[in-house]
């Protein structure tokens, strides 16, 4: 089971600018000289090995599209951002003779979470498959919405792709791409839902645009139970605790600390931070992330809980 | 949750002890309560003491945060002070340190606010 991040920031797409660039090489550049870095060799051990990830590369900037890989042919993946582009180009990429199915499972309608989709060539192939699964009633209006005049050239209803939009229930199991998949519904204005993914003994949770109310004891044990033993919880980190309670209550999203406590709570292998905020650099994610770290280091019981941060291009092997 | 507690002059020191957690979070804020709406402009200000406390989780901060809401739309101050080392970290996370002015002792927050104040905690 591998899980790919085509989209990981939140809220609205980011790019780097030409002076954030300019940092990094300028940083990279100034720790070589001090380290003597004087063959292409040492080149690649430099970067492998001494330069920080913020510096040698980036979380990048798309918004929340995740693949699992399904090992069929036919792909599944959770919400369609602006990351979905890219992966709708590695699909034509990939295709052969055989017709492009595509299971799409939403968690909300949100712009940030829709906005790849006409951009997704594998709309526009004819033959192609794609199923839009979700729980909410407004899924099929906000994709043919979003592709409305005056707000996108090409209209919905001139997609050549078989679209099929799939009503999902929550707490309701259904099997999707071989995997058994269970929705959750979560706390963000007009409602989100997370899914686990069940199949071979593996668990992957994905659980963004998620606040996580914490005076509710019931709806902490609700997500326990739901995060119960996963392998892989991609969460909504997307704030500090400080803002999570205070500013930004009730703006519908969580806190890197929040994700560490249900994940150990539940029993968690692994935690991936998700939904970055869209003002943070590479700096400040990686900051968050090493802060993270030791958070669950100052907390852990007895095992150890795995902490990440999600970035464009990242691959989990669950 | 019982709540040690002690006035010097017009500073009130609480000191809760062991863990406030998801568990005990909503007890800790009830015990709380009475407290905060004591401190005002014109009243007491107050100090959480936190040498007794050997951690706190996400829910227990979120009672902190709820107590100086209370307290700033009353016109009164809290300060935090004396926490164990990984209780301070935990604050630095979460970022509560751009919120709660911090000390080392509760000496040192005493004095912050009145010399009358520190003269009593020194009696």
């Amino acid at each position: 089971m591998l899980v790919r991040f085509w989209g990981t920031r939140g809220s609205i797409p980011v790019a780097l600018t030409s002076s954030d660039i300019r940092r990094k090489v300028e940083t990279a550049l100034s720790m070589a000289i001090a380290k003597g870095v004087d063959s292409p060799d040492k080149v690649r051990s430099f970067i492998d090995n001494d330069l920080d990830f913020s510096i040698a590369q980036t979380y990048g900037g798309q918004s929340p599209c995740v693949e699992i890989e399904t090992g069929r042919a036919e792909y599944l993946v959770c919400d369609m951002g602006s990351g979905a582009r890219a992966f709708g180009g590695r699909i034509m990429a990939a295709q052969k003779s055989d017709p492009i199915v595509v299971n799409v499972l939403m968690s909300h309608v949100h712009w940030d979470h829709i906005m790849g989709f006409p951009f997704f060539t594998p709309a526009y192939v004819p033959g192609a498959r794609i199923r839009i699964f979700g729980c909410h009633d407004v899924i099929e209006k906000a994709f043919r919405l979003q592709q409305s005049a005056p707000c996108f050239p090409v209209d919905f209803s001139r997609l050549s792709a078989d679209i099929e939009f799939v009503k999902l229930e929550a707490g309701k199991t259904v099997d999707i791409a071989g995997y058994q998949v269970t929705p959750k519904l979560q706390r963000h204005t007009g409602d989100s839902y997370g899914y686990r993914f069940e199949r071979d003994g593996k668990a992957i949770v994905y659980s963004t645009d998620s606040e996580h109310k914490l005076e509710d004891p019931a709806e902490t044990e609700e997500f326990v139970a739901f995060f119960r033993n996963a392998d892989l919880v991609i969460f909504d980190a997307m704030y500090s605790l400080l803002d999570a309670v205070s500013v930004k209550e009730d703006w519908g999203h969580s806190s890197n600390m929040v994700g560490v406590e249900l994940a150990q709570l539940a029993n968690v292998k692994h935690l991936c931070m998700f939904h970055h905020e869209p003002a943070f650099n590479d700096e400040r994610i990686q900051s968050v992330l090493n802060e993270t770290i030791r958070f669950e280091q100052l907390t852990r019981g007895d095992r150890a809980l795995i902490v990440s941060a999600a970035f464009d291009g990242m691959e989990i092997e669950v | 949750m019982e709540i040690k507690n002690k006035t010097y002059g017009d500073v009130l020191v609480l000191s809760p002890e062991g863990r406030i957690d998801h568990a005990n979070s909503e007890d800790f804020r009830n015990s709380l309560v009475p407290f905060i709406d004591r401190c005002k402009s014109d009243c007491e200000r107050m100090v959480l003491d936190l040498a007794g406390v050997d951690y706190i989780s996400s829910a227990g901060l979120r009672c902190f945060m709820l107590a100086e809401k209370q307290a700033k739309s009353q016109g009164g101050t809290i300060v935090v002070a004396a926490m164990q080392p990984v209780v301070k970290e935990i604050f630095e996370i979460s970022r509560f340190t751009l919120v709660f002015d911090t000390f080392a002792t509760v000496r040192e927050a005493i004095a912050k606010f009145s010399p009358a104040a520190l003269k009593a905690y020194q009696a």
